[in-house]
């Protein structure tokens, strides 16, 4: 058997493909890099949190309630520790330090200990010589409970008794901004509801811990932030944050789920308990108990308008579920309601933000974080208000659409950015492209082969919606990143703790290293906890942050090298600048390749990025409480079958505001694969969930798109204005794709059947079904 | 557990002697933890995402449905096999070059799948190459680039467009 060896998670320039082969010119800003670990990913050797072995390993297993709320009575773990093989049963008691964790808030605990607050909340843990082995230990783990009827409204948690020593009110955020009392000469009102969406990245939970000499532990782990996991797991060994040292194992995605702890504390133990290396892997149906989802959400709105279709006035009410403990549900609720009234210029606004706490499945971070659930219900209200206003959408959306200088219900005024109007505009100037005629395939039709849908009954609908997002971290949080270049005989290295989880952070690094400092051969280190922080790979935010951080840092080691050279010339410093790959004088009399101008001297430059401060929102939930805003609109096409209820979409056309295009490629895969998402949320996604019990924790029951769901994504005309203060002048683009296309799909849906939807996903009976009451 | 069980599996060409087994693990736990081939992946086991497609016989399975033990006998090919030398197939080149690959995760499956359909079918339409890989789920890609991966190794092999 040969030994996996930890470090093939290095990504390192590949010997052959596109871009960065010694000797050939990669990539720089505005070209398709290629992707640096695409050779190994696509040859099945890219080493994944899953694929780690290490001589003498165990294997972990959790065990989890099968209560949403109960009280625990005792815990018997003698049967499994006579299981031969077992090496270890772990329980609260044997948490040495703090035996909470938690994003924002420790709320939550390593293991149950006398509360059950979610179903699958982790009671104990296992380690084993076989995998098999510690799953039947956890199995003969004795625990027995006492059952309690679970909190399942999140409406009604805000007067019910507290199930947490905290409260149940995670977060309440009242906007207030101009005269929330004026009315306009049209009202439109509704009740928005927004399923759970689960981030299914492909890669589940998994990881390994190794004991280390010092009495510490090393921990190779996929998750979004190294720093905050190494923070949270310190705690609970009580360590000190440097005995605790993570280095980032191959990410198999993330979008959100991997922002909270999961598996990480208790590996940790684990391997302190054995003097062992332990490794663990959720399976899909645990997976779904591990991490946290989109929070599903309650939505109510109203909207006025003068005659000619100009807004003045939102009302809203948010109620979003956080299910058990609070993970990042202050922050989610924030951008809920900052993004309530989505992008249009609303001069009067009263919303009212709540974040709850239940006995449902813990909430948190994904893609869209907030807006998606707002933008589906502003979205739904616009329609509305157009069609009372016997008005265009389109035209409506453009009367009111924000701008640079207009001022948010937050108070902020918009001082970046904000082609609202453009991005509606090179949407709507996309031609139609469908056939007029339904495509009457088996596999074209709605429901796809074997659904049986009748060619002659599909209708046809056509829906529009736009969106947008804050980038980065607000609301006063300390937002930064770090990162180290080294320049060595012409190849530079790049260390950065930036979460590389398929967003392709690997090919911005070795762009805008090129593109400072004139090489072509950029190597990236190993994502650890050796060097400061990035902050999380979230918000939209590393191409700014730790791309802002690597150009930082490849601009110092420039001006050293700039300044080295010009000394070996006799040349005053600041004579010398970077032409491409070339070091030159403006008189030319100085003109070298970067690679040989500082012969065998090495530079090094390690920087701290931190982005312009945001603000905390006051009592009336105003202040200047976000870096920058990315806007975005969609426009699906849907065929229904109105008998079965089933829909298929047949076109999606989008824009986005970007400010730079940095990787044309690449960028086409954020914005296909988040639409996707959005995809995903509007026709078949949901975490169904009956009395706090979730039904369908599997890849059977819980559907995400196939090749067969989705068309190919039409991309029109890309706004590219310059973002002051962002690196190149490029926005994260990794959100914005799911915030708009969920709204725009389901809007098609109502234009072909003639239904209100007010919810999202769309299930089948809701058209199959509807106006049929209940037996 | 039942007692352990020795059998072999001819893997990649190579036959592998597979030591003190529990009789109830899969071929793909085999293949990534007993025989060091980590290329299938796993995302669900239970034959819905193709994250762990290998060939047996010539036919294209989840590893994760498919009890080791029960393989004995058979011939199978991993995504290890198809660049044995570090030099890609013409498939995995279209899937870098294309752009297919984010978090790659689910990629060695796919490249598999479209390697068992190109064997079968050399001029796919862009909806046969839809359905033959309906059955291995991506969640970063939204399925655009892959589908264009697939476009560029027909053009490459065959000089043909998906149609």
């Amino acid at each position: 058997m040969s030994e996996i060896t930890l470090t093939d998670t290095t990504v390192a320039p590949p010997a052959t493909g596109a871009g960065t082969a010694t000797g050939t010119r990669g990539a720089r800003i505005g070209e398709s890099a290629s992707r640096p670990d695409g050779i190994p990913k696509v040859q099945g050797r890219f080493a994944y949190s899953a694929d780690l072995w290490a001589e003498g390993m165990l294997w972990g297993h959790t065990l989890r309630s099968p209560h949403p709320s109960a009280r625990i009575t005792s815990i018997d773990i003698a049967p499994a520790l006579r299981i031969p093989g077992v090496q270890a049963v772990l329980t609260a008691d044997d948490v040495p330090g703090r035996r909470t964790y938690g994003l924002e808030i420790h709320d939550q605990p390593v293991f149950a200990s006398d509360t059950i607050r979610y179903q699958g909340e982790p009671v104990a843990c296992v380690a084993a010589d076989h995998p098999e082995t510690a799953r039947r230990a956890a199995e003969a783990i004795v625990v027995t409970y006492e059952a309690l009827e679970p909190l399942i409204d999140a409406e009604a948690a805000i007067e019910a008794p507290a199930i947490h020593p905290d409260g149940n009110v995670v977060r309440h955020l009242v906007i207030r901004h101009g005269d929330p009392t004026v009315t306009g000469d049209v009202t439109v009102e509704g009740t928005y509801e927004v399923g759970m969406q689960d981030q299914a990245p492909l890669g589940t939970e998994a990881g390994m811990a190794v004991p280390s000499d010092d009495g510490g532990v090393e921990l190779y782990i996929a998750t979004q932030w190294l720093h905050i996991d190494q923070a949270q797991v310190a705690a609970s060994l009580d360590l000190p944050p440097e005995k605790v040292r993570l280095q980032l194992a191959g990410v198999g995605g993330a979008f959100g789920a991997r922002e909270d702890v999961s598996l990480q504390i208790h590996l940790a133990l684990l391997a302190l308990h054995t003097g062992r290396p332990v490794k663990m892997v959720y399976d899909r149906a645990e997976s779904f108990f591990g991490h946290v989802h989109r929070h599903p959400a309650r939505m109510w709105y109203r909207h006025h308008a003068t005659a000619d279709g100009t807004i003045v006035n939102v009302e809203a009410r948010l109620i979003f579920d956080g299910g058990a403990y609070a993970s990042s549900s202050p922050a989610v609720i924030g951008n809920a309601a900052c993004f309530a009234v989505g992008p249009y210029f609303t001069p009067n606004a009263h919303i009212d933000g709540w974040a709850m706490r239940t006995n449902n499945p813990p909430c948190g971070a994904m893609r869209g974080f907030g807006a998606v659930q707002t933008c589906f219900a502003h979205e739904a209200q616009m329609d509305k208000l157009a069609d009372a206003l016997g008005m265009d959408p389109i035209e409506l959306r453009l009367r009111n659409a924000l701008k640079t200088g207009d001022t948010l219900p937050t108070g902020q005024v918009i001082t970046g950015t904000a082609p609202v109007a453009e991005v509606i505009r090179a949407v709507a100037e996309v031609p139609d492209a469908v056939s007029p005629t339904i495509d009457g395939r088996p596999m074209a039709l709605p429901g796809g082969a074997g659904r049986t849908a009748d060619p002659d009954g599909v209708v046809r609908g056509s829906g529009f919606a736009v969106g947008f997002k804050n980038i980065a971290f607000s609301e006063g949080f300390d937002d930064f990143s770090t990162a180290r270049v080294r320049l060595d005989r012409g190849v530079a290295t790049v260390t950065c703790a930036c979460a590389e989880v398929g967003q392709g952070f690997v090919t911005i690094a070795q762009q805008f290293t090129r593109e400072v400092l004139g090489v072509d051969e950029v190597v990236l280190a190993p994502a650890d906890t050796t060097i400061g922080s990035a902050g999380s790979t979230s918000a939209s935010r590393q191409t700014w942050m730790s791309g802002g951080a690597v150009k930082a840092a490849a601009e110092a080691v420039r001006e050293r090298m700039l300044a080295l050279v010009a000394a070996d010339h006799g040349l005053a410093p600041g004579s010398l600048r970077v032409d491409d790959d070339r070091i030159v004088s403006d008189d030319g009399a100085v003109d070298l390749p970067v690679t040989e101008a500082l012969g065998d001297r090495v530079v090094e430059e390690t920087v701290e990025y931190h982005h312009e401060p945001t603000y905390p929102l006051d009592e009336h939930g105003q202040g200047d409480a976000h870096l920058s805003f990315a806007f975005v609109a969609h426009r699906a096409v849907v065929d229904v079958d109105p008998e079965l209820g089933l829909c298929r979409l047949v076109d999606l056309v989008t824009s986005q505001d970007v400010g730079k295009v940095l990787n044309p490629l690449q960028l086409l895969g954020q914005l296909e694969g988040g639409a996707a998402q959005g995809v995903g949320l509007a026709l078949m996604e949901e975490i169904l969930v009956t009395d706090g019990t979730v039904r369908n924790a599997s890849f059977t029951d819980y559907l995400i798109p196939t090749a067969l769901d989705l068309p190919d994504l039409r991309v029109g005309e890309l706004v590219e204005q310059p973002e002051p203060g962002a690196p190149f002048g490029a926005k994260g683009v990794g959100e914005p794709p799911t915030i708009s296309s969920t709204p725009a799909v389901v809007a098609a849906v109502r234009a072909a059947t003639g239904l209100a939807l007010p919810r999202t996903p769309v299930r089948p009976s809701d058209i199959a079904l509807a106006g049929i009451e209940a037996p | 557990m039942t007692a352990p069980e020795d059998y072999d599996l001819l893997v990649n060409g190579t036959e592998h002697h597979v030591v003190g087994a529990w009789i109830g693990e899969s071929l793909l736990y085999v293949l990534r933890e007993r025989l060091g081939l980590p290329g299938a992946k796993n995302a669900c086991e239970q034959g819905e995402c193709g994250s762990c497609s290998v060939m047996v016989d010539d036919r294209l399975v989840c590893s994760c449905l498919v009890l080791a033990a029960s393989a004995v006998g058979t011939a199978i090919t991993t995504v290890e096999s198809l660049a044995p030398d570090g030099a890609l197939s013409d498939v995995q080149q279209a899937f870098v070059d294309a752009g297919a690959v984010q978090c790659g995760f689910c990629t060695p499956g796919l490249v598999m799948a479209v390697e068992d359909l190109l064997a079968r079918d050399a001029a796919p339409t862009e909806l046969e190459v839809r359905e033959a890989i309906s059955g291995n789920l991506c969640r970063c890609t939204g399925y655009g680039r892959v589908i264009d991966a697939v476009r560029v190794a027909v053009r490459r092999r065959t000089g043909a467009e998906v149609a």
